[in-house]
């Protein structure tokens, strides 16, 4: 265990090694930053299109139709059995009259309209549109949804649910590859400035050495170093995320939600930052401790 | 008391060597020997010269004094420890009862005369009080007590070997190893770091000094190992011109 006196001197020495480093320490705590603050962009943006996916997997459903004859009563019995799915996000009863509102307004001109006169030609066209909270459950609620004798046609959005399930995916890949370069760039820079810092003390390490210094005390600065390094390469862009992000959400909130609606809100800022404050200096921390100590492994063997 | 003190401090009374090396010979990875069955046993207290022509060997014997290398064969006691046996971790406590001097003081020069010799007291972890205790005595003991806040840049060489010899000092080592500690200085000042050595040596750290300068070694008529083509020549008292006489090429 190593005295009180030793841990302070070993953090004096560490701060000490930044600034006598300037250069590469500044040249780390840059790329650390850009690095982390491109990972708080793409984790903005997977975390944003997880929530924006997961409104729209609430937007997606499956209609189901009824064979003739088929009263409200019973339709109004399968709707509750649908009801206590847990993959079930709620269930809209869609009557015929409505049905038949709806084409008039999206598909029909006044004139084709009027021809039809008093007729509901959906008069057996009553169905329920059946919304999921998760649409990788779609394809079993179908399966389920078909024991009914009374269902006569289900459609469902299959193409709408796998290629939502297709970007979630993708983004996650793409943000882990980017995310591991950049882990690798970082460590190779925190390894560059330990290396020139390293050598700079060379002659100091050697006396220490010499006269009875333990890896411990000789390594301990390095350590401190580096994860300096890192906790300042993470806090910078963590600090200037907070603001981008306010401004965005409050621009987003402020002028396009009553032009795009709901589905355009981001997430909470506290949301996000909650997890991305510790994750990001828990990854700035262990890249400037990782890139340390693969130096120093390499490196003090040099220096006799 | 503890019985393990007891059993310590006698054995710090008795005669037994606190250098030994044992049929000791050094090759290089480039095949070269350095050192051809060495046998050197040096007492505590002693004040001992070694000498020799550049790639004489007297470089390896302080590196394997060190446990900076270990020898091809043979065995190297120093401060009662078998060298070859130390583990990594314990190199470093073994070296804390060393004090090492060398011809280039190698100081930190952005270090102040009282920082560099406070360092020494740092690195083996020592006390706070301690360190603030220990450094002006040291400074003291070396006549530079003035200088403490200085940078060893603004001090001449003979001042800056003083401070390295503090910085050696600081920690009360057994054994003072010297390498050429006045092949930097004038005249003047190699004397006066002499005495020091001479004094230090009176108030019972064994040292060793490793040297080119023949006035010195001459007139100072203490023990002389003369190395030359990595074997012992000769090991006697009295100055490097005895030695010399015997073997005319050092």
């Amino acid at each position: 265990m190593p005295r009180m006196s030793t841990v302070v001197y070993s953090i004096g020495q560490g701060g000490k090694n930044l600034r006598r480093n300037r250069m590469f320490s500044l040249a780390s705590i840059g790329t650390m930053a850009a690095c982390l603050f491109l990972f708080g962009i793409f984790y903005f943006l997977l975390q944003n299109l997880q929530y924006a996916i997961k409104g729209a997997e609430t937007n997606v459903g499956v209609t189901v139709f009824f064979e003739e004859g088929t009263s409200t009563v019973r339709i109004a019995q399968i709707r509750e059995e649908i009801e206590k799915r847990s993959e079930v996000a709620y269930v809209m009863y869609i009557s015929a009259q409505e049905a038949w509102e709806r084409y008039k307004e999206t598909s029909l001109n006044e004139e084709q309209i009027e021809s039809f006169g008093e007729d509901n030609p959906l008069e057996n066209s009553a169905s329920l549109e059946v919304h999921t909270s998760d649409v990788t459950a779609q394809r079993a609620l179908i399966h389920y949804i078909r024991e009914f004798e009374e269902v006569r046609l289900i459609n469902d959005s299959k193409e709408l649910a796998d290629m939502l399930n297709n970007i979630n995916r993708g983004v996650s890949v793409v943000t882990t590859v980017i995310i591991l370069i950049l882990a690798a760039v970082a460590v190779f820079l925190i390894s560059t400035t330990i290396s020139t810092g390293v050598s700079i003390r060379a002659q100091e390490i050697s006396i220490m050495k010499l006269i009875g210094a333990t890896d411990f005390f000789i390594e301990a600065p390095y350590f401190v170093e580096g994860i300096l390094l890192g906790t300042i390469g993470a806090a910078i862009p963590l600090v200037l995320l907070n603001v981008i992000y306010r401004k965005i959400s409050g621009y987003i909130a402020e002028k396009l939600i009553s032009v795009l609606g709901r589905g355009t809100m981001l997430l909470d800022s506290g949301e996000i930052f909650a997890t991305l404050v510790p994750l990001s200096l828990g990854i700035g921390i262990g890249i400037g401790a990782l890139g340390t100590w693969v130096t120093l492994k390499r490196q003090l063997k040099k220096v006799h | 008391m503890s019985k393990r003190y007891d059993l310590e401090s006698q054995l710090k009374d008795i005669d037994v060597p606190v250098i030994l090396f044992e049929n000791v010979s050094k090759e290089y990875q480039s095949g070269i020997p350095a050192l051809k069955n060495v046998n050197i046993e040096i007492r505590k207290g002693e004040f001992v010269f070694i000498v020799g022509n550049s790639g004489s060997g007297k470089s390896t014997l302080i590196k394997l004094m060190l446990r900076e290398i270990k020898p091809t064969s043979g065995r190297v006691y120093v401060a009662g420890k078998l060298l070859e046996k130390l583990r990594r971790w314990q190199v470093a406590k073994f070296r804390r009862k060393l004090g090492i001097v060398f011809q280039d003081f190698r100081l930190l020069p952005d270090r102040s005369v009282f920082e560099n010799v406070a360092f020494a007291q740092h690195v083996i972890e020592a006390p706070a009080r301690e360190i603030r205790r220990q450094t002006p005595r040291m400074l003291a003991l070396v006549g530079l007590s003035e200088k403490g806040r200085a940078m060893p840049g603004e001090l001449s060489g003979g001042e800056q070997q003083r401070v390295a010899l503090a910085r050696a000092l600081v920690n009360n080592p057994v054994i003072l190893l010297a390498d050429e500690p006045t092949g930097n200085l004038d005249p003047k000042n190699s004397w006066e770091i002499m005495h020091l050595l001479e004094d230090i040596n009176r108030r019972g750290t064994t040292v060793v000094v490793v040297t080119h300068n023949r006035e010195i070694v001459d007139e100072m008529q203490k023990r002389v190992i003369t190395v030359k083509n990595g074997i012992i020549v000769s090991d006697q008292k009295g100055g490097y011109a005895y030695a010399k006489n015997e073997y005319s090429s050092i």
